[in-house]
Order: C-alpha cells, then sequence, then structure tokens
C-alpha cells in the first residue's frame, strides 16, 4: 500500500518520468515494429543471396541498385505504377469530392449517419471478392464486357480504394461551418466562385489526407492487377516475384525503395503546400 | 490449388525469417537406416489438396484414416508455391514436404532435406520406373524422395472458337495467330521453358537439349520468342479459378492448362479441349522429401508409405487432377477410366513431357564448357518480358 502510494507521489512529482512511461510503449512500437523493420529493408537491399540454396549472402553490394537503375524494364513499370496511382487517386476524387459535399451539407443527419455506413458497407466485404467481382464484370460476356488490362485495373482500384478519399473529405466539410457558405452567398458570390475561394482553400488538407491512401494504396497493390490486368505488371508484381518466385529477398527489398522514395516525393510536395499542418 | 495470393503475406514473412548458411556443395547424409515405432505426431508441408482431412469435402479424407492406422497425429501447413516451401522446410518445424521439381534439388542442395531409404517405403516398389532415380528426386543415384504423381502443362483451346484444332504449340507462337488477344500463358519465370521446348524442335541449330539448361544464346532465342509472344496474349494466369473463368467467358480461347483445369472447364460447360501438342510439353513431378532433422521421422516415413499406397494414392490422384505415381492405383480410382485421361501408365505420353526443375549455373544436360541461366535470372527476364 505504503509502495503504491509513493509510486503515486513520485510520479506525481516528476512529470516527465510520467511522460516517459506513458509514451514507451507506442514509441517502440513506432520505433521497432514500424522504422525498424524499414531499416531492415535497406539493408536487406545491399545484400544478394545465393541463387540456388536461396540463402542470404550478408555482403554488401550496389548491384541490387545499379540493375534498379539501369535496366529499363524497372523504371517503365515504377513510372507506370506512378501513373496508375496518379489516376486512382484523381478518378476518386472526382467522385468523392461532390459526394462528401452532399453528405456533409446538404443530408440531414440522420440521412448523414446511413450514407456514412454505406459508404463503408464495401468495407466489409473481402478485397478478393469484390476484384473478382470485377473481373466478372469486365469479362467479355459480363455485364460491362470491357475486357482487362491497364484500365480495368485503374477503375477496379478506383472502386476499392473510394471509401478512402471519401471518408477523409466528409470529415473536412463537416467542420467547414455553414455560416461561411451562406456568408459567401450575402457577398454575391455564386456557386463556382464560392468553391474556388472558400470551400476547396479549407476542404484542400482533407483532401490530401485522402489522395495519401489512395496513392499509396494503389501504388502498393499487385493482386488487382494479377486479378483484372491481363498481362500488364505493377511495381508490387516486381516485389512480389523476386520473393515469391526468384526468393530474391534482397533484389525486392531493392526494388521496394522505389515506391518508399516516391511517397517520400509526394509528402515533400505535400507539405510545400502547407496542407499538413492543417490535418 | 496452387493459390498464389492468400499466402503472399505469409511467404513475404517466412522469407524475411530465413537466412543462415550459405553451403551450396554435395550433400553427404545419410539415410535412415531402420524405421521405429511412430512418434504420434507429424508435420507436413504440402500443396493444397495433398493432405485433406475432410475439411473441404468429408468423403476426401486421407489423414483421418492414416492418424487412425499409425497414431501419427498429422498437422499440414499449405504452401502457395515452391519458394514458399523451400521457406518453410528451412525452418526446421517441419518433418515432410510435397517438392515440385523446382523446389526439390534446392532443398537437396540447402541439406534441408535428407535421402530417403526407399526399403523403409514398401510401396515404393508399385512406383512406375520412368518416375524413379529422376534427376529432381535424387542425386548421384542417391534418392532423396518419393514420386507423388505427375502431371503435363498440356494445350487447351476452345473448340467453338478455334479452328482447325491446334496439335503444336505454334499455335501459341505464331505471331500471324488470329487468335491475337486471346491467348494465354502460365505466369511464371518457367514458362520460359515452354518457349525454349518449342525452339527445340522449331530451331534445331540452337541445340537445345534440356529446356531447363540455357546457354546465353539458347536463352536469348528463348526470351525473345516470348517477347514477341507478349502481343498475342490477352493474360498471363496463375491460378486456376482465373483461367477455368477466361475460358468460359471466352476472354482466352487458347493457352496452357492442366488437367484438372480442362476438366473442371469442361464440367462449367465450357467447350474445351486439351492436348499434349507434337512438340512434347513441360510438366510436373512432385516428391514427397524428409527433413534432415526431422523430429517425427518414423511418422514421415509412416506418411511417404501411405500416401503411395495404392488407395490412397488414387484417392489424391483424383482430388487433385493428376496421374498417380503408383502403378497399382489405377484398380483403386472411383472413376475407372480415370488413369486412361491423365495417361497415368502411358510412358510414351511421359516421354514427351520435360519434368520442371531448378534452373542452375551448371548446366543440368551436362554441358561443362558453358555456364547456364539461373533461376534469378529466369526471374529477371520474365520481368522483362512482361514489360
Amino acid at each position: 500500500m505504503s509502495l503504491k502510494r509513493s509510486a503515486a507521489a513520485t510520479l506525481h512529482r516528476h512529470g516527465r518520468l510520467r511522460l516517459s512511461l506513458l509514451l514507451s510503449a507506442p514509441l517502440a512500437w513506432l520505433g521497432i515494429a514500424y522504422l525498424g523493420s524499414l531499416a531492415a529493408l535497406f539493408v536487406t537491399a545491399f545484400w544478394t543471396t545465393d541463387s540456388f540454396t536461396g540463402d542470404l549472402v550478408k555482403a554488401f553490394t550496389w548491384d541490387n541498385f545499379r540493375d534498379l537503375v539501369t535496366i529499363d524494364v524497372y523504371r517503365t513499370v515504377a513510372l507506370r505504377s506512378v501513373w496508375v496511382a496518379a489516376a486512382v487517386t484523381v478518378i476518386d476524387l472526382i467522385i468523392a469530392f461532390p459526394m462528401a459535399f452532399a453528405m456533409a451539407k446538404l443530408a440531414s443527419p440522420r440521412a448523414q449517419r446511413w450514407l456514412v455506413i454505406l459508404v463503408l458497407t464495401p468495407l466489409w466485404a473481402s478485397y478478393l471478392v469484390k476484384a473478382y467481382a470485377w473481373r466478372v464484370l469486365l469479362s467479355s460476356d459480363g455485364l460491362l464486357g470491357w475486357g482487362y488490362g491497364l484500365g480495368a485495373t485503374v477503375l477496379t482500384l478506383s472502386y476499392l480504394w473510394l471509401p478512402y478519399m471519401i471518408l477523409p473529405i466528409y470529415a473536412g466539410l463537416e467542420r467547414l461551418p455553414d455560416s461561411l457558405l451562406e456568408a459567401a452567398g450575402d457577398l454575391g458570390a455564386r456557386g463556382w466562385r464560392t468553391f474556388r475561394t472558400v470551400v476547396w482553400p479549407l476542404a484542400f488538407p482533407a483532401v490530401v489526407a485522402g489522395s495519401i491512401f489512395t496513392f499509396s494504396l494503389s501504388l502498393g497493390d499487385y493482386i488487382t492487377v494479377k486479378i483484372v490486368g491481363g498481362k500488364s505488371q505493377l511495381i508490387g508484381n516486381v516485389v512480389y516475384d523476386n520473393i515469391g518466385a526468384a526468393n530474391n529477398l534482397p533484389f525486392a527489398a531493392a526494388v521496394a525503395t522505389v515506391p518508399v522514395i516516391v511517397m517520400l516525393l509526394y509528402l515533400t510536395a505535400v507539405r510545400r503546400t502547407g496542407a499538413l499542418e492543417n490535418l | 490449388m496452387r493459390f498464389v495470393i492468400a499466402t503472399a503475406a505469409l511467404a513475404l514473412a517466412v522469407a524475411a525469417c530465413g537466412g543462415g548458411s550459405t553451403t551450396t556443395s554435395a550433400p553427404s547424409a545419410k539415410p535412415q537406416q531402420t524405421l521405429g515405432a511412430g512418434e504420434g505426431a507429424v508435420n507436413l508441408v504440402a500443396w493444397a489438396g495433398y493432405a485433406e482431412d475432410g475439411s473441404n469435402d468429408p468423403k476426401v479424407d486421407w489423414v483421418h484414416p492414416f492418424e487412425q492406422a499409425t497414431g501419427c497425429k498429422v498437422n499440414t501447413k499449405t504452401a502457395g508455391t515452391s519458394d514458399e516451401m523451400v521457406n518453410l522446410m528451412k525452418t526446421g518445424e517441419y518433418d515432410a514436404v510435397s517438392a515440385s521439381g523446382d523446389a526439390s534439388l534446392r532443398l537437396i542442395a540447402g541439406k534441408t532435406v535428407a535421402p530417403v531409404n526407399t526399403d523403409l517405403v514398401p510401396n515404393y516398389k508399385d512406383v512406375f520406373e520412368g518416375l524413379k532415380l529422376k534427376p529432381w528426386n535424387s542425386v548421384d543415384g542417391v534418392a532423396y524422395g518419393i514420386p507423388h504423381g505427375r502431371g503435363a502443362n498440356l494445350l487447351m483451346w476452345r473448340t467453338d472458337k478455334v479452328n482447325p484444332a491446334p496439335d503444336s504449340w505454334s499455335a501459341v507462337f505464331d505471331p500471324a495467330s488470329p487468335y491475337k488477344g486471346k491467348v494465354t500463358a502460365y505466369d511464371s519465370p518457367i514458362y520460359i521453358a515452354d518457349a525454349a521446348l518449342y525452339l527445340m524442335t522449331t530451331k534445331p541449330e540452337l541445340g537445345i537439349k534440356d529446356p531447363y539448361a540455357l546457354d546465353d544464346a539458347q536463352f536469348q532465342a528463348s526470351v525473345d520468342l516470348l517477347k514477341q509472344q507478349k502481343s498475342l496474349i490477352g493474360e498471363y494466369w496463375s491460378d486456376y479459378t482465373k483461367e477455368v473463368q477466361a475460358f468460359k467467358s471466352g476472354d482466352s480461347v487458347l493457352g496452357t492448362t492442366w488437367q484438372v483445369i480442362a476438366n473442371l472447364a469442361q464440367a462449367d460447360k465450357a467447350p474445351v479441349e486439351a492436348t499434349l501438342p507434337k512438340e512434347g510439353a513441360t510438366g510436373w513431378s512432385d516428391t514427397w522429401m524428409v527433413a534432415t532433422g526431422a523430429k517425427h521421422p518414423n511418422c514421415a516415413y509412416k506418411w511417404l508409405d501411405w500416401i503411395i499406397s495404392p488407395k490412397v494414392n488414387a484417392q489424391v490422384a483424383e482430388w487433385f487432377g493428376e496421374a498417380p505415381s503408383n502403378s497399382k492405383a489405377c484398380a483403386e480410382t472411383s472413376d475407372k477410366t480415370f488413369c486412361d485421361t491423365y495417361h497415368a501408365t502411358d510412358e510414351a505420353y511421359f516421354s514427351k513431357v520435360h519434368y520442371w526443375t531448378t534452373p542452375i549455373a551448371k548446366c543440368l544436360d551436362g554441358r561443362t564448357n558453358v555456364t547456364c541461366k539461373d533461376y534469378s535470372e529466369w526471374t529477371r527476364a520474365w520481368t522483362e518480358i512482361k514489360g
């Protein structure tokens, strides 16, 4: 009892100790499990494998990165992946913004709750089932019958990640006071001008948050393209083939640094706009 | 069957834990000499469908009878790819594995599996001679496993869309093919061997003797053929449900297949036929192997004998869709035409099949004046072929 009391007293007096105890678990998680695995990834990228037994050879080499830069196909695949991720993000934004606006500003509070649930519903179903459903839809005797390929991949990914765009924008627009829209109207601004000068700047950080989700999720995806992509491949497939088929973990790690770099560039660009401060 | 997708995360986790020694020298482990009492359990790494305990279909169960007969409780880990099998076996947690030819040699070289004393497997005597002591299940005349079953990668086509019926792989390689955009091919680096096999007959001047032993010029010719083929391809397939559906809908009308896929598509009323083209084909032959430091070696040997016993071998073969390895299994199949459908006793048929084998730098066809392309180079090339 007295031990308990003195511990409580110590904690009460030493604010820093209290804080460090509180933060140690989440920081350990962030440091070891999250950043640690990223560090392991980078280290592995400088190793090679014994091509026959599949054992790791832990000797430093630049070979993996040299191959990555000098062999054309990896550049082509990386650019294609970025293009797909960008296309998915733009399509999702175009669909999600009006949807989120309607949910936040036009629907009644009761309808709002239902709409949020409806937007979330697809997330309850398995990713694979949804991707295969699109495969059936797009097959030549399916409802749409557009066939497979990169276009089908973009379409399917746009469908899969749409909720991740709608929800942040909805949350952002909900915080936007109605009075600002009314004030814009009182001052004579029409719809487009209100959108351009009031709604968009205030919703922009939310849009950025959504785009980070859709962009990064698309950049790392390799299953959808296997199911509806026909003969095309994305950067995730190259990573997967090098682990799955070739057991070449070091080269896969080197390839996997590409999306990491792309995301870092993307986040830097976003940071320049100042959107991250307002998240 | 060989679902790749669902097991991806696991393969990644296991691969990350891999590593260890880097020895590549020829193995020298001694096989087990005598068989003792069972240890009460056995841990298996197997392809989906190889160790059925009735959970998929109550009628398909050869695990529980084994447990009752031997007292060895079976713990099965289903693997999605050959590489996952290699990685799982390296953990040392498992006693036996059903390895395909593109994994077995790697397991032997890594000393992950030990030689198998075939005298301790009574049913081994009934295994087809064409499967014993082959390059993918033995080294220098020492057996490293018990043959489980085999099959060929066939050419399948939609009978209503493809005319005349093809009898050659030229159907999937001809640049002027009328079926452009509707051709399918297997999505794996090992498919390069299919191109090499085709070049064996169409370009004899390349001197390809074994589609898994390709020197620079032979490899380049095969890769070029596949790059040219890409313009014909509608999609590459890697899991069988995807291919069944593509042939049913007509998105694919021509391409490589397994017998079991052809059967499933026909069962789904898709008008398809499959054939072994005149050039021969690639194929697979799986082998049950025993881990070097197996914790339950006696139960592992009992399982090896059980899985190739006539009745069980027939059950597995029918469930998975492949030719059984035990010559007496054909009398035990529920479908009496099964062995004919899968050409189980047709050695002339299987003499035209080149079973999957891991390509290594030391040429598998015995040439010593050149080095061959190894599997990691095959993988890089496959990425380039797909572009």
